[in-house]
């Protein structure tokens, strides 16, 4: 076993903060590295909420809490005015 | 107010983004593919839906009108789908936009007729004029069934739309009112609470019976051109 394992290769939480910055920098930035970070996302929120043998709502109530938080945060513009105040 | 009530209906971009893209995009990633015999929940609910779906909606096509029933099938889960998602509070419905039903309705209109067109000519040219009808009044008859042949894509368009529209905006409207009436009176606020109650019941209905009507129309459609 190698006694220092070089930096690109280790996972988040083994990286010290002093590390981190070169850290952020080695990771994969292309479309193609982007679109891999989502696609192990999605199939770790998968795995671990859905695709279990006695899934619950929970799995995709989440989700859609998400999605509200998200639609709420996309027009707070808006809404920042309809709050119940004397004068607006 | 005025501003307000149409605020939830503008297409959404964040800094010059279009994010109404992933917003459409949304629906298909609420449906896992199936991978084993037997799948999780999710998968086996969506797999039962779509037989029942399915086997209802094409007894009435020929071999030839089963060719579309993938096309059929993902326009009834899609709009579906968006429409119920446009229920949750905040969000976007992208078929309350007259652009993306037109989008829909014109091609699948088109597609049904010129394949009527190309393999039973004679029988499609035929549906212009019904049958037993006074020969002094074929030529208005035939301009009669040429408009209605073509108001068939404006009408399964403008009927999404309005539909699922009217429905968002009664519910905006009063749901202020019940929150505008809980100062003044909490009894009228009740009262226009059960409305509220109501019509959002109604609203899960329309949501869901709008994607039927629109498939079962298109495949009206087809059956009668193939």
């Amino acid at each position: 076993m190698a006694s220092v394992v070089p930096l690109k290769e280790k996972k988040l939480m083994d990286v010290k903060i002093g590390e981190l910055p070169s850290w952020i920098l080695m990771r994969d930035f292309t479309p193609g590295g982007i679109f891999g970070a989502f696609r192990r996302g999605y199939d770790r929120y998968y795995n671990k909420y859905v695709n279990v043998k006695k899934g619950s709502i929970a799995g995709i109530s989440m989700v859609l809490a998400a999605y509200v938080v998200f639609n709420y945060c996309r027009s707070y513009k808006e809404l920042k005015h309809e709050r119940l105040r004397k004068y607006h | 107010m005025n501003e307000n009530l149409f605020a939830s209906f503008i297409t959404p971009t964040m800094m010059g983004l279009p994010i109404v893209i992933l917003i459409i995009a949304l629906p298909a990633m609420l449906y896992p593919s199936p991978n084993r015999l037997v799948d999780n929940r999710l998968i086996s609910i969506q797999q039962w839906l779509v037989q029942l779906i399915l086997k209802q909606m094409l007894l009435i096509h020929n071999v030839k009108g089963r060719t579309w029933s993938l096309m059929l099938i993902s326009l009834i889960l899609f709009i579906g789908s968006t429409n119920l998602l446009g229920l949750i509070p905040y969000s976007f419905t992208p078929t309350t936009q007259l652009s993306m039903n037109l989008g829909m309705a014109i091609p699948l209109w088109a597609g049904t007729v010129i394949t009527g067109f190309r393999y039973k000519t004679k029988s499609s040219l035929a549906h212009f004029l019904p049958q037993g009808t006074p020969t002094l009044l074929i030529p208005m008859l035939v301009v009669i069934e040429t408009i209605s042949l073509f108001i068939q894509p404006m009408a399964l368009a403008v009927r999404l739309t309005a539909n699922i529209t009217a429905g968002h905006l009664l519910m905006r409207l009063i749901g202020g009112a019940t929150l505008a009436l809980t100062a003044i009176s909490p009894a009228t606020a009740s009262i226009t609470f059960i409305v509220l109650l109501l019509l959002t019941i109604l609203e899960f209905a329309v949501a869901l019976i709008q994607a039927y009507v629109f498939t079962l129309l298109v495949s009206l459609y087809l059956h009668d051109n193939t």
